[in-house]
């Protein structure tokens, strides 16, 4: 024959259709004399075919929205925002009705722990809700150093993790810093700060300075037994703040932690 | 001509398609298509209107994954309902279930099944799937041989042997 030889790839080309009309005359005659290579390119094809079967009614499903509501960061927190404005207008109600609006900030909740992609980032939350688990009863030693040796914390966790960081304050919300210590983290040193407000309720943050593989996230909720997580990537940094309150007292503490490190003093 | 926006949410139920076929459950691939989603939004200003945007968003979806095999902690998978006992400690492969399309899918090295994906489901053309994963066209060309032939040796329940280069 007179063509060029049929190659690995041709037949390749030729199970998905890629050929031109000539070339794959071409093809037809050299599979005519060899009935393992057809018979090849036959499991080739139907895998094509098979596939398709097996993905193609992921089309038709409903896409969850908190896919089609997937914004870039800005839009969650101008929502979260006006979420918050609603909730604390009119109680759960303002809450349960920001949730619907971001689907994006539930779905930390239950079963997404699990999920591969959230799971370095849902680890975050995992780690500062044992963090707090582990250390808010505490009565005698809470913390390693205590807010009344604020300047003497600041500069040793700040040398520990290797960058400046400093409590916010939430004097303004009710809660007072007990004060700080160091946890190792899953890379290294990790900072957890200590908060009470009047009724002795506690509420840690976690601070970790080792994301930088991971992109930024807006909020996630997130909820590991009795405690509330709330959490987000900024940055290196990786936020999560912990407590036993409800959702709503706690976004109310997370956006003033979040306002105060966008606007460092 | 419909805008960046709506053409990026257009293409949002084949990530998801591609998604599920790749990581194989289904929360954990649209877990990965709402970070695609996300950090396509963020970075919508640098596509290039007039570009395939579908190719994007699939590098987009195949850099991230990438960031996620690398990453130490997905061996830390948790049990949960979807993933059984059996999935979770590695089957031991019978010849029948081997004969299972979504088994042998899975059997593949990840960067085989990404290009078998792309080719078979999306019907990309292997420039095309070259491009999207910044790779050589014989990579490409090379992989699709070694996934289809792996596939069909599952499928038949025998062992997949490397082929030996035909000297002609």
């Amino acid at each position: 024959m007179n063509t060029l030889p049929i190659t690995e790839a041709d037949l390749h080309a030729f199970v998905d259709g890629k050929l031109p009309a000539a070339r794959r005359l071409e093809v037809d005659a050299y599979l005519a004399q060899r009935p393992e290579e057809a018979e090849r390119l036959r499991a080739y094809t139907a895998q094509n075919e098979e596939l398709r079967a097996l993905f193609n009614p992921v089309l038709d499903e409903a896409v969850p929205e908190r896919l089609s509501a997937a914004r870039p960061r800005q839009w969650q927190w101008q929502r979260l925002v006006a979420g918050l404005a609603i909730a604390l207008f009119s109680g759960t109600t303002g809450w349960l009705l920001h949730g619907q609006q971001a689907g994006e900030i539930q779905y930390a909740q239950g079963d997404s722990m699990q999920a591969r992609p959230a799971l370095y980032v849902a680890g975050l939350a995992h780690q500062a809700a044992i963090a707090h688990v582990v250390y808010s009863p505490d009565v005698k030693r809470p913390v390693e150093i205590g807010a009344d040796q604020e300047e003497q914390l600041v500069a040793w966790l700040s040398k520990r993790l290797g960058t400046a960081i400093r409590p916010p304050r939430l004097g303004k919300l009710g809660y007072e810093l007990i004060g700080g210590r160091l946890l190792p983290g899953a890379q290294g040193a990790v900072a957890q700060f200590m908060y009470h407000d009047a009724t002795g309720q506690r509420l840690t943050l976690y601070v970790s300075t080792d994301q930088a593989h991971n992109k930024d996230t807006g909020f996630r909720f997130a909820q590991e037994g009795p405690v509330n997580v709330f959490y987000w990537i900024d940055g290196k940094f990786g936020y999560a703040l912990s407590a036993g309150t409800n959702k709503a007292e706690l976004a109310r503490v997370a956006t003033a932690v979040y306002d105060q490190l966008e606007k460092p003093s | 001509m419909p805008n960046s926006r709506d053409q990026l949410l257009a293409c949002i139920p084949r990530l998801r398609r591609y998604a599920r076929a790749l990581v194989g459950d289904r929360s954990g691939a649209d877990d990965l298509v709402q970070d695609t989603v996300e950090r396509g939004w963020a970075r919508l200003t640098s596509w290039e209107g007039g570009s395939d945007m579908r190719a994007w968003l699939f590098s987009i979806m195949h850099n991230l994954r990438i960031d996620q095999v690398r990453r130490p902690s997905v061996l830390t998978e948790t049990l949960n309902e979807e993933t059984s006992m059996a999935t979770a400690l590695g089957s031991p492969s019978s010849g029948l279930e081997l004969r299972d399309m979504e088994t042998a899918l899975r059997a593949l090295p990840e960067e085989q099944r990404e290009i078998l994906l792309l080719v078979a489901l999306e019907e990309m053309s292997y420039d095309d799937v070259a491009q999207t994963l910044k790779i050589p066209i014989g990579t490409v060309m090379s992989r699709l041989s070694r996934a289809r032939e792996k596939m069909r040796a599952n499928m038949e329940g025998r062992a997949y042997i490397a082929p030996l280069k035909v000297v002609k």
